[in-house]
């Protein structure tokens, strides 16, 4: 393990929170083993690891949302047993979660209010708001309904919520997951003040680049336990992905040179109004991807990912059958099935409930997108057999690791579910493939897996479309990367050609001069 | 002091199975509790509900006979429930069934219409028919809820009092026995019109078997055709459904129309094999009782074959305990319910495990 590096007045200093030896077991799985962890007043202290590595249990710990079997967790040198997050508070943690908790049809003052004790008036929360943007320099209308904001302002409400408590210590749970990289270099900024007044800020994140620049020590977790407490600024972001993986991650690697071939998917001023009053109506969509090719679609959620998704997919049918052509043929009236008989394949973001039904079998789950084979169903009836067969290749193919022989699809592990989902679609050959988020919430050894995968497919003459808010995906994956923004898609421009800068700009709709951007 | 539920890692099979026969159990203990409370033994009371019955032939005769409409009315339920829709109207599209079918048996009697085909066809006709119409009459839910999102919950109840009083108002008026002696009953059917024995002398009508039948091609069709996955798939997984490429709406209105042929079959054949005629009511609320035998039986056809007898039992044994102990009837129908409940409590149990959180933490 290597050794903390603590200043020296920090060696001197009492920490504001230790955490000596705890662990949290659930039955027999332990998330969180024997972890010991020191935060320090005016410290922005990194808490690494991938998905599955015990983090949010750790700050759960620590916020009162859940108990530590084992181990004690020391405030200003004083053992606290928290109830919950109440009792977290009074004391002086604050937490900005990853999923906000607001009301989309009430007002920014209206979702503080609800936060604050019921003595408060709503008439003064206002101008409560305002003096806390100022002071931290960032922009917050008390007036504007939460729905018509972006995801980052969203999270200022979440951030102002914490603050209005004078916290001593803030939690942030991977909070540039949904924002902007001009908006992630404004959070930092209140970060960065944050820290200056004292406080300490504990900040979850696998995004290693991002942990490098503001975090002033990290502590990695792999597999429930602390491998390693650092300073990232001395480590190298390959140096920091091999302690969070505990080997040496695999670079994707792509054909040396690609060759396109004709088009294969197609799109033609493709509008498709929203489906209910918070959704994104797509507006003259178009692209064109050639066989050989990856198009790359990066934006911030809720621009109309889902939705573009849906209409390629033929979740919704367009009007104007035209509109979408895959190898020529017009599908843009067709279902689901009707596309997937024209050789296309689609994969969802979400891989419980969407790609995959969580209480169904595996084999049972191949039926789910592959039902209109032959050989899959005869006459009616399904051949559960040859399922089963498939899902054997599947599982060997693309290495899912499983417990018992046909699990139920809820028992696999994220990144193995994901392989399963991937591999269901690729393992049929198709000559389209659409993928939204193909590595959201997938461990650094699942996602290369994957990403090799789909990178193998287009060098057999497949045409894929990714959709995906991880930047650094698009820009390794990706022949050319549009952006969708409020539902509209930007040219897209060759990946070798633009810069995070320009994507940035695009991604916030400021770039494209659009009248509408806030 | 919290009480929370938390969802159990994994499900056992055996628990799936042991579940509704602890439901039981608790229901039998807390039916025990109501008898005490009306002053009368409780022993006493499951030998005559639960142990008696079973002991002659002619009981249990009567046991598969009232299993019968219990068994394919919650047959077809099954496909509702398990795509997570709510069929509560078997009752109504029993009633129709049984009174479209019976209308029939109406219009041919005393050989009208036999001179050319003769009367072989007539049952048969009977049977199509009233599935036919109970089909049709279930089917005005589901298209409610195609067309304009009306809760199928609420339309499938309100139909069934339509159903009844349409009965009640044919056989007091149109359908009436004109020499019934003013009785609100229709002609008695002829035997060309009724259901054959299957066996001379018994009580067991051609029905019975028609139940078996129906419920092994159901256990086959929802475990191995593609529609089965499809049902199961929508209830399980709604988006994942779409994502399949299955439409909701088809699915509706068929799950609806076979829960509705099935129960309108079921009444044809109680009206025909059991009944003989038509009158005010024809069902002590079987369309109800199927929705207990539908989930008791966990919603898989077999499992719904035993449920079915486990609830005809509790028929035979109120109509003796209101005879031999003076047990109100409705303490069946209370006992019913109260299965119900055990039921759906214990399906929650074998999902989530209760965690109750005092004051102080471990």
């Amino acid at each position: 393990m290597i050794e903390a590096p603590v200043s020296k007045d920090q060696a001197a200093a009492e920490p504001l929170v230790r955490i000596r030896g705890v662990t949290k077991r659930f039955g027999s799985f332990t998330a969180n083993d024997n972890i010991d962890l020191d935060l320090f007043a005016g410290e922005n202290h990194a808490l690494l690891g991938e998905n599955g590595a015990g983090k949010s249990t750790l700050v759960k710990m620590i916020y009162g949302l859940i108990a530590p079997t084992e181990g004690t967790i020391l405030w200003r040198g004083a053992a606290v047993a928290l109830k919950n997050p109440e009792e977290a508070r009074a004391l002086g943690i604050g937490m900005v979660f990853q999923h906000f908790s607001l009301f989309d049809n009430l007002t920014v003052a209206e979702n503080v209010a609800l936060s604050l004790p019921r003595t408060e008036s709503l008439k003064t929360v206002p101008d409560r708001i305002s003096d806390i943007a100022s002071r931290y320099g960032f922009a917050l209308e008390p007036d504007r309904p939460v729905w018509t904001l972006s995801a980052g302002q969203r999270q200022r409400i979440e951030i102002v919520r914490c603050l209005l408590q004078d916290p001593h210590l803030l939690i942030l749970d991977e909070p540039t997951s949904v924002l902007t990289p001009q908006e992630a270099e404004a959070l930092f900024g209140v970060l960065d003040r944050l820290r200056g007044e004292g406080r300490a800020l504990l900040y979850i994140s696998h995004k290693l680049d991002e942990v490098k620049r503001i975090c002033d020590r990290a502590t990695v977790l792999r597999h429930g336990k602390v491998v390693a407490t650092c300073n990232p600024r001395e480590e190298s972001a390959r140096s920091l992905a091999a302690l969070m993986v505990g080997s040496q991650v695999k670079d994707v690697k792509a054909a040396a040179d690609r060759t396109y071939g004709g088009e294969r998917i197609r799109v033609d001023g493709l509008n498709l109004p929203a489906g209910d009053m918070h959704g994104v109506s797509l507006q003259s969509i178009s692209m064109s991807v050639r066989g050989g090719e990856v198009l790359g679609v990066a934006g911030i959620a809720g621009n109309g990912q889902s939705e573009l998704f849906a209409a390629l997919s033929g979740e919704a049918a367009a009007r104007d059958a035209n509109a979408i052509r895959f190898d020529g043929g017009a599908v843009g009236a067709d279902g689901v099935t009707q596309r997937r008989r024209r050789n296309a394949a689609f994969v969802p973001e979400e891989r419980n409930g969407h790609a995959a039904a969580p209480d169904f079998s595996l084999s049972e789950n191949v039926v789910l997108s592959r039902h209109a084979e032959s050989g899959v169903t005869r006459s009616g009836f399904v051949d559960y057999g040859r399922a089963q067969n498939l899902a054997g290749s599947i599982i060997s193919s693309y290495d899912v690791r499983k417990a018992g022989p046909d699990p139920a699809a809820r028992t696999l592990s994220g990144g193995n579910l994901q392989k399963f989902v991937v591999g269901r679609e690729i393992l049929r050959e198709p000559g389209v493939l659409i993928i939204d988020q193909p590595t959201w919430g997938v461990d650094a050894a699942a996602a290369a897996a994957i990403r090799q995968a789909i990178l193998d497919l287009a060098a057999r003459g497949a045409a894929v479309v990714v959709i995906s808010q991880d930047l650094d995906e698009l820009f390794e994956i990706s022949d050319r990367i549009a952006v969708i923004h409020m539902g509209r898609l930007s040219e897209a421009k060759p990946a070798g050609a633009v810069t995070r800068e320009e994507i940035g700009l695009l991604m916030a709709g400021t770039a494209s001069g659009d009248a509408r951007a806030h | 002091m919290r009480i929370d539920l938390e969802p159990r890692a994994g499900r056992s099979r055996i628990a799936e199975w042991v579940a509704p026969v602890g439901a039981l159990i608790a229901a039998m203990l807390i039916g025990g509790l109501l008898v005490a409370a009306l002053g009368k033994s409780p022993v006493q009371a499951f030998f005559v509900y639960f142990v008696d019955p079973l002991t002659e032939a002619w009981s249990l005769q009567e046991l598969a006979v009232k299993a019968t409409p219990l068994v394919m009315i919650a047959v077809g339920l099954s496909f509702c429930f398990r795509a997570n829709l709510w069929n509560i109207g078997a009752e109504g599209q029993f009633i129709i069934g049984g009174a479209m079918g019976g209308w029939i048996a109406l219009l041919t009697h005393d050989g009208v219409g036999q001179s050319v085909l003769g009367s072989w066809w007539i049952v048969p006709a009977m049977l199509a028919f009233g599935a036919f119409c109970g089909l049709l009459y279930a089917l005005i839910p589901a298209l409610l809820r195609v067309w304009l999102g009306v809760s199928e919950i609420l339309t499938s109840l309100m139909l069934v009092y339509i159903a009844q009083l349409f009965l009640d108002y044919m056989v007091r008026g149109p359908w009436r026995d004109p020499k019934g002696f003013n009785f609100p009953v229709t002609v008695n059917f002829d035997p060309v019109a009724t259901l054959p024995m299957l066996a001379p002398g018994g009580r067991l009508h051609a029905g019975v078997a028609l139940a078996l039948i129906v419920a092994l091609a159901a256990a086959l069709v929802m475990a191995r055709s593609l529609f089965g996955y499809e049902v199961r798939l929508v209830g399980s997984a709604p988006r994942a459904a779409r994502f399949a490429g299955f439409s909701e709406s088809k699915l509706t209105l068929a799950v609806f129309a076979i829960s509705g042929a099935l129960a309108g079959l079921a009444g044809i054949c109680e009206v025909a094999g059991q009944i003989g005629q038509l009158q005010p009511s024809i069902s002590p609320g079987y369309g109800f009782t199927a929705i207990i035998v539908a989930f008791l039986g966990r919603l898989s056809p077999i499992g719904i074959l035993v449920a079915g007898l486990v609830l005809a039992l509790t028929y035979i044994g109120g109509e003796s305990a209101q005879v031999t102990m003076k047990l109100p009837f409705y303490l069946t129908g209370a006992f019913q319910g109260l299965l119900l409940m055990c039921v759906l409590a214990a399906d929650v149990f074998t999902r989530y495990r209760l965690v109750i959180q005092t004051g102080r933490r471990a």
